[in-house]
């Protein structure tokens, strides 16, 4: 079975316990998740949940179904990644030393990624861009001593279209 | 007045006359307050079949059945019970009391987090923080398990929420949710597809789940079947949509259903499933029922149109309003052929059995009972060969079938059926077990003594798990594991502990009279029939 990806947007009511009982809903019926990313939106009462998942035909309406049955969801949105506009933080902490500072530079450069934090030996990169281009930035930064990573997950919204939805 | 006062005052607004329950210091408050009401209690004996009275209680009324247990042991004893009404979408309210809001999160004494362990079995939980959100609560969650497709709420509300004093009470009239309007209503478009192929069809069926009892559409599918001539077989939770003996009825399909209902149902070429989930124990293969026919699936949750078979036309909506839909189009149809070929298969392909003399025959038994009991007498099936025989024999003429069926829970048949009696106590209600459900419930004899709720009780004895046993039987050569129910008690000495009149069936010689004594009157009666512990389902 082809395994395609897909992005939900989720509006949800900004109530405790909500993010359990979404992700739980995903774990009880054998759905993936890939990222999640949860914040609030502009109304104070209503969270934004971006889910990345993969399944089959089936199992992405599933996942839509099942989701829209949550009586604290209020809105869902399911979209393919070209059909958004997505984007990942990623903070690096990384171990240098006088022979590769300037490598790490360049590739920040590149990748047009900032160096944030500094001390003797550590610095914070921190870079914001497609999840494609954020795993390049590992890829890039592999051979250099990486300490800690954080990543905010999947962040998107469905592109803007000509009827303005 | 205070939280407590508030609670009972919302199950007044939504005229409960009766609660199941267990109290505990935590949920203390709820039940002193409960004695300035009108309101009945009745002190189940294990708050599991608390959830199960309440369902059955729910199932005869068509409103939420409620039932009332404390913190920690107490909610977590009901979660089997809310998960058997979830299975089959039961609306139930379930009030559990919680520790101090204060003390929440410490694992204080009897503290569980219950909202959080139910969450996969209910349709909804609360947990009421804020004294003055009760009124609104209550009334949210009695919409919630009683519309689009039903099932248990829970409401937990910690002591400390009873006991604080509320500014001003006011039941709200109307509901503001906005993440939740139920489809009822079915798409014009999509009626007009379906009763297209309707008049094009040559082998039409229905099969009926549970769904149209819930919506109480046996009214509007009967007098479109009955106009158009439309054969019909039903899951186990839609046992009842037709009369037994309906000449339009084909019986139960599935793998415990009758070999011409599955027949006829593959056989089709048009299949109309309404309020059914197309789940494993009634279409064991869903590829059967989407090749080489139309499938049209009608259900008021979506999520379950297409979770296990592709329909053809997905048709979403309440099946009251749909059959009703549908009975307003005209169109053309014969079947007579196809009438004709399933009255054959029903005539060649009925269960055969070689009933043991030495036993009770329980086929013969639950017929004859059946055609003994009053016309609008309910019967209540436990779960195991019981279950599975009573599908099979049980005759239903203006009465209900209620059992188990999606989460096939041991033990339900009596509590249901105390339920049931209390819902409506002009009606004649018996339950149906076997010696391991009723042991499972046996401790609710009492309930039925001190609350005075004359339930009639069959215990098809085989000393045996009997479904267990089959099952053992054909896939493990009779290599009997953990089945043997020896060490059972004297049903006799049991029912006179309890204060009920005994019957002990040996044969089905003597059946006939004793039925009639069992039936005789309006008291609790428990019958004993001694059955072949060899004797097979299938």
């Amino acid at each position: 079975m082809e395994m395609k990806k897909r992005i939900y947007s989720v509006l949800v009511e900004n109530r405790s316990g909500v993010l359990c009982k979404v992700a739980g809903l995903f774990s009880r019926r054998c759905f993936n998740i890939d990222s999640l990313a949860v914040g609030e939106t502009d109304d104070p009462a209503v969270s934004c949940m971006t889910i990345v998942s993969s399944g089959d035909d089936h199992t992405i309406e599933q996942i839509e179904k099942q989701l829209n049955k949550k009586l604290d969801v209020i809105k869902v949105k399911t979209f393919k990644e070209a059909q958004s506009i997505s984007r990942e933080l990623m903070l690096i902490k990384i171990k240098y030393n006088k022979n590769n500072r300037r490598d790490i530079m360049e590739i920040c450069e590149i990748m047009k990624a900032e160096i944030v934090d500094m001390s003797k030996h550590l610095m914070i990169i921190q870079i914001c861009d497609m999840p494609d281009r954020i795993k390049l930035m590992l890829k890039l930064l592999q051979t250099i001593s990486i300490v800690e990573v954080a990543r905010t997950g999947t962040l998107a919204l469905p592109k803007c279209t000509e009827n303005g939805d | 007045m205070i939280g407590a006062d508030a609670i009972i005052k919302c199950l007044e607004a939504e005229e409960t006359e009766i609660i199941f329950g267990y109290p505990g210091v935590a949920i203390c408050p709820f039940y002193n307050s409960i004695l300035e009401s009108g309101i009945r209690t009745i002190l189940i004996r294990t708050e599991q079949n608390a959830a199960h009275a309440a369902s059955g209680m729910a199932r005869m009324t068509g409103r939420p059945g409620v039932c009332a247990v404390t913190s920690g042991p107490g909610a977590t004893n009901v979660i089997t019970g809310i998960a058997t009404a979830f299975a089959d979408s039961i609306p139930l309210i379930c009030i559990t009391g919680q520790v101090d809001s204060a003390l929440l999160g410490s694992d204080v004494f009897q503290e569980a987090d219950i909202t959080g362990a139910v969450e996969s079995f209910v349709k909804y939980s609360y947990l009421v923080r804020d004294v003055n959100d009760i009124p609104r609560i209550f009334k949210e969650a009695f919409h919630i398990a009683n519309t689009g497709r039903k099932g248990p709420v829970l409401i937990d509300i910690p002591i400390d929420v009873q006991n604080a004093v509320i500014n001003k009470f006011k039941y709200p009239e109307e509901i503001n949710m906005r993440t939740y309007k139920p489809t009822v209503k079915g798409h014009a478009v999509q009626i007009k597809k379906v009763i297209k192929e309707l008049g094009k069809a040559e082998r039409p069926i229905i099969c009926a789940g549970g769904g149209v009892l819930l919506s109480d559409a046996e009214g509007e599918l009967r007098s479109f079947v009955d106009r158009h001539k439309i054969p019909v077989v039903s899951t186990m939770m839609g046992i009842g949509v037709m009369p037994s003996e309906h000449p339009l009825y084909f019986g139960m399909v599935g793998n415990n259903g009758s070999a011409y209902a599955n027949r006829a149902m593959n056989e089709s070429d048009l299949l109309i499933m309404v309020g059914a989930r197309v789940a494993d124990r009634a279409v064991n293969q869903p590829g059967l029922i989407t090749q080489g026919k139309i499938l049209v699936h009608i259900d008021v949750d979506p999520a379950e149109i297409g979770k296990n078979a592709g329909p053809t036309i997905p048709l979403v909506g309440d099946a009251k309003h749909i059959f009703d839909d549908f009975v307003k189009e005209d169109f053309e149809c014969d079947h007579q052929k196809w009438l004709d070929t399933l009255q054959k298969y029903k005539t060649e392909m009925g269960r055969k059995r070689t009933p043991n003399p030495e036993y009770v025959d329980p086929a013969a038994f639950i017929r004859e009972l059946s055609l003994k009991m009053k016309e609008d007498g309910i019967y209540v099936a436990d779960v195991g060969q019981n279950q599975i025989w009573s599908c099979a024999y049980h005759i239903v003429r203006k009465g209900k079938f209620l059992t188990s069926g999606g989460m096939g829970t041991m033990g339900y048949s009596i509590p249901a059926a105390m339920g049931a009696k209390l819902a409506d106590p002009e009606r004649q209600v018996i339950a149906v077990c076997g010696d391991g459900s009723f042991q499972m419930s046996m401790m609710e004899l009492a309930t039925m003594r001190q609350h005075n709720i004359p339930v009639k009780i069959i215990v098809l004895k085989n000393n045996y798990l009997g479904m267990v046993r089959e099952f053992q039987h054909y896939s493990y050569q009779d290599k009997y594991s953990v089945v043997d129910l020896s060490g059972s008690p004297d049903l006799e000495m049991i029912a006179a502990a309890y204060g009920m009149r005994f019957l002990r069936l040996s044969s089905m010689e003597g059946a006939p009279e004793a039925m009639e004594a069992f039936l005789e009157n309006d008291e609790s009666f428990l019958m004993e029939c001694m059955i072949d512990p060899m004797d097979l389902v299938r």
